[in-house]
């Protein structure tokens, strides 16, 4: 999963401090792995060298935490395009999925429309291995077969998330 | 405007049962000797897209054009004799006639274009040897199998070489090596003679079988490949 991006993604809603960025990670995506800080200030350092982030002011004190964060135009655009670009279909897609979802949501994107190309994305790749199926032999058969069951216990997972995505928001955004 | 080279094409397509509408401006068409799935939760319209674009049942509004045929503007007569010979069904219940044989029912689209008895039971045998089910063929539906009746379905469907095949969930569950089976035979068949299929599923395995996918949400059609 893109921590970057993730960051991006939280400071659209306004800037925010390095302690608070992540505090707000932990509580939506941390679940089972919290950022250290030293993940934070390494990741806002090289987003301001790319431009992506700005320093919005600093509080009174000493240490990284105290600086305050805002998202550059150039960073809404990089999030805009991160969310818009399909994952490579792959197992374990579901922390990276569930970010994207819930960014989108909270920066009030589309998510249906980032649900619906990932499944067009998932489907691109079932179609070549259910022709691969088609012609191979036996063995060809099962690895195929392997694969097209966990690309679509993914995407019963992703079409699920469409479905429950009006609660979704609101758990989100509430 | 229809797009350039499709068989069947629909537009702006809505139908409502009572104060609720299933579709809602749906547009849709396909190719000869394609095949398209036809996605979308439960509810959102799949079955009405398919019963509209088979002349099964009327839009309020919108319009269908098979061929050089606007099948909206046709007669109730004339759309039924197009069905009969032009299009073949695939549905997940109820389909095979229970008082003739296996053999019967798939003769019997044949005999109802004319095609004489001999001719008719000759080719639905083939068929059912395709799908291999040829050793039900002298049983009724009630004395074979799920699985063996969605087969000899599907060769019913495909003994009269219809020019579009409509199937809604033809395998049920796809659980089973029966299912892949008849999914490659419905497929291969319809681009061996360039019969276009539209194929709804839930299942995304299933959908993996089409050239492309479309997705029905609340009545209306988003198709993946950013086409209509
Ligand atoms: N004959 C009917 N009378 C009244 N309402 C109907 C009728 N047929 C369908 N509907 C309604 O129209 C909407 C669309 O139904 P449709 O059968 O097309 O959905 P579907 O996408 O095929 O769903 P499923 O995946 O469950 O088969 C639903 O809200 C349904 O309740
Ligand atoms: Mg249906």
């Amino acid at each position: 999963m893109s921590i970057g991006h993730t960051l991006l993604g939280l400071l659209e809603s306004g800037p925010r401090h390095g302690y608070d960025l992540k505090r707000a990670f932990d509580e939506h995506f941390g679940q089972d792995r919290p950022l250290h800080y030293g993940q934070v200030y390494s990741t806002m350092s090289r987003l301001l060298k790319n431009g992506l982030v700005e320093v919005d002011g600093v509080e009174a004190g000493a240490g990284p935490e105290r600086k305050r964060y805002a998202i550059t135009d150039a960073g809404v655009t990089d999030v805009a395009q991160w969310l818009a670009r399909p994952e490579k279909p792959e197992p374990y897609l579901q922390s990276t999925l569930y970010t994207k979802v819930v960014l989108a949501l909270m920066t009030g994107r589309d998510a249906a429309e980032l649900l619906d190309g990932q499944r067009t994305e998932h489907l691109r790749l079932m179609r070549g291995l259910t022709e691969r199926k088609r012609s191979g032999d036996l063995a060809d058969q099962l690895i195929c077969d392997h694969a097209l069951f966990h690309l679509e216990a993914d995407l019963r997972w992703l079409e699920l998330t469409a479905a429950r995505l009006d609660k979704l928001a609101a758990a989100v955004r509430g | 405007m229809t797009p350039e080279g499709s068989l069947l094409a629909a537009e702006g397509l809505r139908k409502a049962y009572g104060p609720t509408p299933a579709l809602d401006g749906a547009d849709f068409s396909i190719h000869p000797g394609e095949v398209v799935a036809v996605m979308g939760p439960s509810g959102s319209g799949k079955s009405t897209l398919l019963h509209c674009l088979a002349g099964i049942i009327r839009p309020d509004s919108g319009t269908v054009r098979y061929g050089p045929h606007t099948l909206t503007d046709l007669s109730d007569t004339h759309r039924s004799a197009l069905r009969r010979t032009d299009f073949g069904f695939v549905f997940q219940f109820g389909q095979l006639v229970p008082e003739l044989t296996c053999l019967e029912n798939v003769a019997l689209p044949l005999r109802l274009n004319a095609t004489r008895r001999k001719a008719a039971e000759h080719r639905a045998r083939d068929w059912l040897e395709r799908l291999e089910v040829d050793d039900v063929a002298a049983k009724r539906p009630g004395e074979i199998s799920g699985g063996q009746g969605q087969r000899v379905a599907v060769a019913r469907a495909l003994a009269p070489q219809p020019r579009v095949v409509f199937a809604d969930e033809p395998t049920g569950a796809l659980d089973s090596l029966n299912g892949e089976r008849v999914l490659t035979l419905l497929t291969d068949a319809a681009r061996d003679t360039s019969a276009a299929v539209v194929l709804v599923t839930h299942e995304a395995r299933v959908a993996a079988y089409a050239d492309r996918e479309i997705v029905v949400r609340d009545g209306r059609v988003k198709d993946m490949a950013g086409r209509i």
